[in-house]
């Protein structure tokens, strides 16, 4: 178990003219051993914020790659319960790792309870959660604030190309550590190319909230990173991530790659 | 549609409220990118059915391209060989494509073009709703991509084929069990990657808010002929009603205007039929109402099979309409309710209805509404042998051939 009563927020990784990398990795994926040590690879290659994926057996979200490392993991037993415990063990073993957010769909949520949830993560050291088919204006989102904010919980809420002003503000005003923008429509996955309007669109989210924004959703190479580093505060590489999840050593140099790259971009 | 489908003020059955739950359950739980298309839809919907023209364009569609309405014919032979006093069908099965289907596809699709979107995507399991959105986009000139699960591919390969004659792309889904909750979750992901020119045809009472409610009452011509036919009929007493339950959405449109307009203590018995595949005692089984618990799925929350950790399970039904791990969420809110009673048929039982029916009144039913059949012996034992059932023949079984022969029906 961590040290702290109180998780360490998510906005401490970030500061302003300073992009990070946030590097998303599956929790059991190609096995226990092997996502702790990828975690270690993450924490050692410099990621700022690292999101740690909870396998769910309809990722609704997610593209082949992740999806793949999550039916490996399930197959190892992996769930949302066994994700935070190597997430307590990875924090309570690095005292300087960078802050932890599980990313997770809701249904695993719901049928281990909130207030459990929001108990074993606080618990664990876990900064954040990002919850992809969780809309900050559902009841649901409500009942799930009211469990783990007061434990020092942020909660991240997702931004699209087709979210309306009004959503903007209310996801804006819900977000806690930072807010997620999907750029571009589609699951999670490498592109050819970063979305040409990504600017305007980081600009409009920017008209609804202070907190830093991170872009993810087909960034997977350094030239990639650097580009979009030079207009959000966080970089999310997910899929080209996990792609080398079963060679920690790969995964470091990868990893020192895109944060040079994110750094260089500055 | 009728002017009884729009909301008034003295409706004793209300549901859903305005975000789409019907007590806990239903609502909107999907990613962001989709979010505001989902409100664009509410919306369309909404002043679509205050739109008389919408209405007239369907009401005629429904009449000279489908032939509604649907006729409610009396068994005398299925009745007799069930031990009931009087048995009727609502027969479905006869509308143009083979199925209720396409009372939901024609008002989805008139929706979609309103919206000014020249593309259609669905997803099917046994292949009607496929087939009956093809024909939809054929009549319509959409284009048409439905998604449907290799197992289902291999069950239903004359529907598949019907797609391709009738214009439409079929896109294989090998994920998972190859089953309709995979071509669910398929037809989702590539919505959200084209929703800007796509309108995703959900078809059944499942999905996010406005789903749920626009698919029931698009199927509540069911209902509402039904009632209108035991007046024309003067069918004095009617003791039950039954249909079989996937999603749910021949269910909902059958008994949502008997839940509206009937008192309460005038109202017959509703029992859903789900599958209980190789029976509730194995996990070869459908019955998400009988032995599933409440979750999220595909945007909503409902009954669910899930596992410990919350990821839904693989459900089975010799029935490819019917092998669904979720239900649509107002049948878990009439469960709850008691408003609804449910119960569970097994493959075996439901092939033995498919025989009978077959043999006495020469009617073929589709494998889906053998389950509703294969409740009238047990109607017939509790409610004794002057009770009066209709059961709503959601479809008919050309497409299930191969699936009963195998199941061992053979002919001596």
């Amino acid at each position: 178990m961590a040290s702290t009563d109180t998780p360490r927020g998510l906005a401490r990784a970030f500061v302003p003219g300073r992009p990070v990398l946030v590097a998303y990795v599956m929790a059991g994926y190609p096995d226990r051993e092997g996502s702790l040590a990828a975690l270690e690879a993450l924490a050692r290659g410099g990621a700022g914020v690292i999101e740690l994926g909870v396998p769910y057996a309809d990722p609704v979200a997610d593209g082949p790659v992740i999806a793949e490392a999550g039916k490996v993991a399930l197959a190892n037993g992996f769930g949302l319960a066994e994700s935070i415990a190597l997430a307590a063990e990875f924090l309570a073993a690095h005292a300087d790792a960078p802050p932890v957010a599980l990313m997770t769909y809701l249904n695993p949520m719901m049928r281990l309870g909130f207030e459990r949830v929001a108990a074993l993560a606080a618990g664990a050291g876990v900064s954040g959660f990002i919850i992809p088919d969780l809309p900050p204006d559902s009841p649901f989102a409500d009942r799930w604030l009211a469990a783990s904010e007061s434990l020092g919980l942020d909660t991240v809420f997702l931004a699209a190309p087709t979210s309306t002003p009004q959503r903007l503000a209310a996801l804006g005003a819900r977000s806690r550590g930072f807010v997620y923008v999907v750029s571009s429509l589609g699951v999670t996955g490498e592109r050819a190319e970063v979305a040409a309007d990504l600017a305007a669109l980081v600009a409009r989210v920017r008209e609804h909230t202070q907190l830093p924004i991170a872009v993810g959703f087909g960034v997977g190479t350094p030239e990639q990173a650097a580009a979009v580093a030079r207009i959000a505060d966080g970089v999310v590489v997910g899929s080209a991530i996990v792609r080398r999840q079963t060679d920690a050593e790969a995964l470091e140099v990868f990893v020192c790659e895109l944060v040079s790259a994110v750094k260089s971009s500055a | 549609m009728s002017e009884a489908l729009l909301p008034s003020a003295d409706e004793a059955y209300s549901s859903p409220d305005a975000q789409g739950f019907f007590g806990p359950y239903g609502g909107t739980f999907v990613p962001e990118t989709v979010m505001p298309v989902l409100s664009e839809l509410d919306a369309a919907y909404r002043e679509a059915l205050t739109d008389p023209a919408f209405a007239e364009e369907l009401r005629v569609l429904l009449a000279d391209y489908v032939g509604r309405p649907s006729p409610l014919y009396r068994a005398d032979r299925l009745a007799e060989a069930t031990g009931l006093g009087a048995v009727y069908l609502k027969r479905e099965d006869l509308n143009h494509t083979g199925a209720h289907k396409i009372n939901n596809t024609l008002g989805q699709c008139l929706l979609a073009k309103r919206m000014g979107k020249g593309r259609v995507i669905a997803e099917t399991g046994a292949g009607q709703h496929g087939v009956a959105t093809a024909t939809t986009a054929a009549l319509m000139g959409l284009e048409c991509a439905v998604f449907m699960g290799t197992e289902d591919i291999r069950r239903q390969s004359l529907n598949v084929y019907k797609m391709r004659l009738l214009g439409a792309q079929v896109v294989p889904v090998a994920e998972g069990s190859g089953t309709l909750a995979d071509a669910v979750t398929a037809a989702l992901r590539h919505w959200v990657e084209r929703v800007e020119d796509t309108f995703y045809v959900i078809g059944s009472v499942v999905g996010p808010h406005p789903y749920p409610a626009m698919v029931r009452d698009f199927q509540a011509i069911i209902g509402e002929e039904t009632i209108a036919q035991i007046a024309t009929k003067a069918i004095p007493r009617v003791d039950a009603i039954v249909a079989c339950v996937g999603g749910g959405s021949n269910a909902a449109g059958m008994f949502y205007p008997f839940l509206r307009v009937v008192p309460a203590e005038k109202r017959p018995l509703l029992v859903g039929a789900e599958a209980a595949g190789l029976g509730l005692d194995t996990d070869k089984h459908g019955a998400a109402l009988t032995k599933g618990s409440p979750g999220v799925l595909h945007g909503f929350y409902s009954y669910l099979l899930q596992d410990e950790s919350g990821n839904p399970l693989e459900a089975y039904s010799i029935s490819a309409g019917l092998d669904y791990p979720g239900v649509g969420p107002e049948h878990s809110f009439l469960k709850d309710e008691g408003l609804v009673r449910y119960e569970a048929v097994t493959d075996q039982e439901a092939v033995d209805a498919f025989a009978l029916l077959t043999r006495t009144e020469g009617i073929i039913p589709a494998i889906e509404s053998s389950h509703a059949l294969a409740l009238l012996p047990r109607l017939a034992a509790e409610l004794g042998p002057d009770a009066v059932v209709i059961v709503n023949v959601s479809g008919r079984g050309d497409k299930d051939m191969d699936i009963v022969r195998e199941a061992g029906l053979g002919v001596d």
